[in-house]
């Protein structure tokens, strides 16, 4: 069995590739076979997080033209096994990605055993969006604690709720949000949207909390995903995400401002 | 909850407004995306009637498709002002 799903949120730099890069490399750390395509196609930044651009040789277009096989256009990551990216073009032309070619693809991964497939969906409700979600089993819709972002992620759903392949056959994709870039300070000081406010308006069942963390932007720097920096509060609760999604029950962590908060405010 | 938390609660936070705008739009989106693309424009058009007669806000008129079994329902709602 294999699964297809999507990374989306609608407004752009939320952290979909960030997410991406770190719940495929807690998928294949796992065990799982998994591979992570980089849907955005003319801005490929995927390999760039995850480390790999000086690997690309072929990428996804390539492949849906027939220009090289999947194969040999998938790129094995070095630190963990069973993982695998499927890099974006940088081709200008918005119509690379055609419904029939992307299945295509997602099929031919299907048979050579990938247990997960992640889409790493550009911004946007455009083509290059769409064709990210279509044929997606589940949806990870990515949301950071701010008005237009919440408003983006509600049009998503909506999309994913009426445009998507599992929608048009009558059924639906499976729904989870995660809501980056959380700073309880800001939300206890009534500056930011809270968890409970953002579940209130969205109303689908919560995936994860990540928090505001500079291990992201250090992570990215060296094009680890932040998943490995397991020391840091992002690493660890994008852990849990993959944990909780894999069926474990897992208390959501880092929602509320760190105890030693008030001492290191009054010393720090 | 602590006291410190009901004075929050009072107090009107920016994030408390950004909720309440969101609350109220998000509500306007859905129903014009769950109902046919006609519907902004009708609804529309309904206020424009209803504006020569009385005078009413946005938040007055309600405008659903409601899903039946083999039909829909157009429901309008209007409130009209007191007096
Ligand atoms: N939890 C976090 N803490 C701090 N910074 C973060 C966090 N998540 C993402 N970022 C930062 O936000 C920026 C955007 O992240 P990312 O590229 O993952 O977003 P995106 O949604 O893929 O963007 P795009 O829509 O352009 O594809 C990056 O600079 C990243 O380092
Ligand atoms: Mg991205």
């Amino acid at each position: 069995m294999s699964k297809v799903i999507v990374v989306t949120s609608g407004k752009g730099g939320v952290g979909k590739t960030t997410t991406s890069a770190a719940f495929a490399t807690g998928l294949a750390s796992k065990g799982y076979k998994t591979v992570v395509i980089d849907f955005d196609v003319g801005l490929r930044n995927l390999d760039l997080i995850m480390g790999v651009e000086r690997r690309v040789v072929y990428d996804f277009v390539n492949v849906i033209n027939g220009e090289s096989g999947l194969k040999q256009s998938l790129i094995k990551d070095k630190r963990v096994d069973n993982l695998y990216i499927l890099p974006a073009s940088q081709t200008r032309d918005k119509d690379a990605l055609t419904a029939k070619g992307v299945e295509s693809v997602i099929n031919e991964l299907k048979q050579e055993g990938f247990e997960y497939i992640v889409c790493d969906s550009p911004a946007g409700i455009e083509k290059g969006a769409f064709m990210a979600l279509y044929f997606a089993d589940e949806a990870i819709v990515v949301t950071n604690p701010e008005v237009s972002s919440v408003r983006d992620s509600d049009r998503i759903l909506g999309i994913l709720q009426s445009k998507s392949k599992k929608a048009e056959e009558g059924g639906s994709v499976k729904e989870h949000l995660l809501i980056t870039r959380y700073s309880p300070q800001r939300v206890n000081d009534g500056e930011m949207l809270s968890v409970e406010d953002i579940l209130d308006i969205l109303a689908i069942p919560l995936l994860g909390v990540i928090p505001e963390s500079e291990a992201v932007l250090q992570a990215s720097n060296q094009g680890n995903p932040v998943i490995l920096e397991t020391k840091s509060t992002a690493g660890q609760a994008y852990d849990d995400v993959v944990s909780r999604f894999l069926g474990e029950t897992i208390e959501h962590r880092f929602l509320d401002v760190e105890k030693q908060g008030f001492f290191k405010r009054l010393f720090g | 909850m602590g006291l410190f938390d009901l004075f929050r609660q009072n107090k009107k936070t920016s994030a408390n407004k950004a909720k309440e705008r969101l609350q109220i739009l998000i509500a306007h989106e859905r129903v014009n995306r769950d109902g046919p693309d006609y519907l902004p424009q009708l609804r529309h058009d309904i206020m424009q009637a209803i504006r020569k007669y009385v005078s009413i806000d946005d938040d007055q008129v309600k405008v659903q498709i409601e899903k039946g079994r083999g039909y829909d329902v157009l429901e309008l709602n209007v409130t009209l002002p007191d007096d």
